[in-house]
């Protein structure tokens, strides 16, 4: 990859260490991406502020990377382990709780916007067609890419960060317009978000950088998050194209046998004994659907739902939030379904879900049992 | 070899090959360096030191922070080598300093499991 020379003089640490790291860690990532060179970007969404993920060692590199950078684009970042309002009812060590603090006051420092949000793409309205972005959070970059029509790498928790940072990013593979060489026909019928995010997860297995999809129109914003969220997760794909005539060269067919496969993979018990919505986080449009679903009902169970801070206020002012609550569940902000220390293995064996991410980590990172259902289905069977 | 150098760094050591790509979040233990996913060809094997061989890294962007990790906890790989590097790799291996290569198919088929190695 080519620098240009002042790019080499902060490589070279001229500019100061916080620039040096960040160089250093975008030479890498342009040399695996076979980039030629850094492209400015007009956003870094950044992930990596969950304590419970980026343990000590993360929390001591940012207590010490935030005395000297300074983010120079706008930065919105993921969410961290809990939601503040209401973190004394789960119990969590202090331990916890002063190194998530320090985590968040390192963003602060660096000038991030206090999001704790996996949709920033929700949060803003998006900027033009085309637009350079780098974002972390792999159900962000996808849907940047495939539904918001920027342009962004899938980028990992330290390149978004150095692409804070130095308001650049390589110009990879996803940033150019190639046409996707796979394409997948979805051969499901009546799907629902659930058979999307079946779908996503396995597209992200079979697919390499970006993948065609055929035989789907129209995606509501459920199917589309759930489907970006769980190709994310499988796999190192960072756009679909919804495209019924592609010239891809290997065509593959997703079918109810594949379908169930992945199923199987990820369901693992039939019930569950607590209810999780919202990996990725509920946006408005969403919350507003879910209180007019759960009308005149409630859950039977306990039910969390994830949304950002700032969706939980427009809700709450809107009306839906205390609908949502009337029927029982309990809202959570600035935290996330997946990987937060709220659901463990201390309270609770078995989760109910409609997300394949959600379901992926608390298989294999919290050690849960997952009975996975779309929502309608969650409605039907866990409300009265 | 002609491996392309991502990170650099003169090593030796045993090759830990595994024929499935790695999700670092979902999938190892930072503090022991232990592979923790019961369905990964590496499940229960541990990744200290080795010069750890594998197609591609997968999934979360965090998993650059595991990496990471695994240098602070001095669990780590002595040096990682994939056909495919993605991002995470790429920025977890170059902040951690562990030398990074990529391999051709070729290169990573004649690599076995177990063998004495030196790259870079």
């Amino acid at each position: 990859m080519e620098l240009t020379k002042d790019e080499e003089k902060s490589l070279n640490g001229e500019h100061g260490e916080a620039l040096q790291t960040a160089y250093r860690i975008l030479s890498a990532t342009g040399e695996a991406t076979d980039a030629e060179k850094l492209v400015p970007i007009h956003w870094a969404h950044v992930s990596g502020v969950n304590y419970n993920t980026i343990g000590d060692a993360g929390e001591e590199f940012l207590a010490t990377l935030s005395k000297n950078a300074k983010f120079r684009v706008r930065t919105t970042v993921n969410p961290m382990g809990y939601d503040k309002d209401s973190v004394e009812k789960f119990g969590l060590d202090e331990n916890f709780i002063q190194k998530q603090e320090s985590i968040r006051e390192s963003y602060k420092r660096m000038g991030a916007i206090p999001t704790f949000s996996c949709i920033p793409y929700e949060l803003y309205d998006m900027p033009g067609e085309g637009t350079q972005v780098a974002f972390a959070e792999t159900n962000a970059a996808i849907y940047a890419n495939s539904i918001g029509k920027l342009k962004t790498n899938k980028e990992s928790a330290f390149s978004a960060l150095a692409s804070a940072i130095t308001g650049k990013s390589p110009y990879s593979d996803l940033r150019k317009d190639d046409s996707p060489t796979m394409s997948i026909a979805m051969k499901v019928s009546d799907p629902n978000e659930l058979t999307f995010g079946l779908l996503g997860y396995f597209a992200g297995k079979v697919a390499d950088k970006s993948v065609a999809i055929s035989g789907v129109k129209n995606l509501d914003k459920r199917c589309n998050k759930s489907l970006c969220a769980s190709m994310g997760t499988s796999g190192s794909c960072g756009k679909f194209v919804l495209d019924d005539n592609s010239n891809a060269s290997e065509k593959v067919d997703f079918d109810e046998k594949e379908m169930q496969k992945v199923y199987d993979e990820l369901n693992t018990t039939e019930s569950g004994d607590l209810i999780t919505l919202g990996s990725p986080q509920l946006g408005l449009e969403e919350m507003n659907d879910l209180s007019s679903m759960l009308k005149g009902r409630a859950f039977k169970k306990r039910c969390l739902i994830f949304c950002p801070r700032a969706i939980q206020e427009q809700a709450r002012h809107l009306g839906y939030a205390g609908q949502l609550e009337s029927a029982g569940c309990e809202l959570m902000s600035d935290c996330c379904t997946c990987l937060t220390p709220l659901v463990t293995k201390k309270d609770v064996d078995k989760v109910t879900t409609n997300s394949i991410k959600g379901a992926y980590y608390y298989k294999n990172s919290s050690g849960l049992d997952v009975n996975l259902k779309p929502l309608s289905k969650i409605i039907e069977d866990e409300t009265s | 070899m002609t491996l392309k150098t991502i990170v650099r760094g003169k090593v030796t050591g045993k090759i830990l090959k595994s024929s499935q790509p790695i999700n670092f979040l979902g999938s190892i233990d930072k503090k022991t360096g232990e592979i923790t996913d019961q369905k990964h060809d590496l499940f229960g094997k541990k990744i200290a030191d080795s010069i750890l061989i594998f197609p591609n890294g997968i999934g979360s962007s965090v998993g650059a922070y595991t990496i990471y990790s695994l240098k602070s906890n001095n669990v780590a790989p002595a040096a990682m080598a994939c056909q495919k590097v993605d991002l995470t790799v790429a920025s977890g291996c170059a902040l951690a300093n562990i030398p990074l290569f990529i391999l051709s198919s070729d290169e990573y088929e004649n690599m076995k499991d177990g063998d004495e190695i030196s790259l870079g």
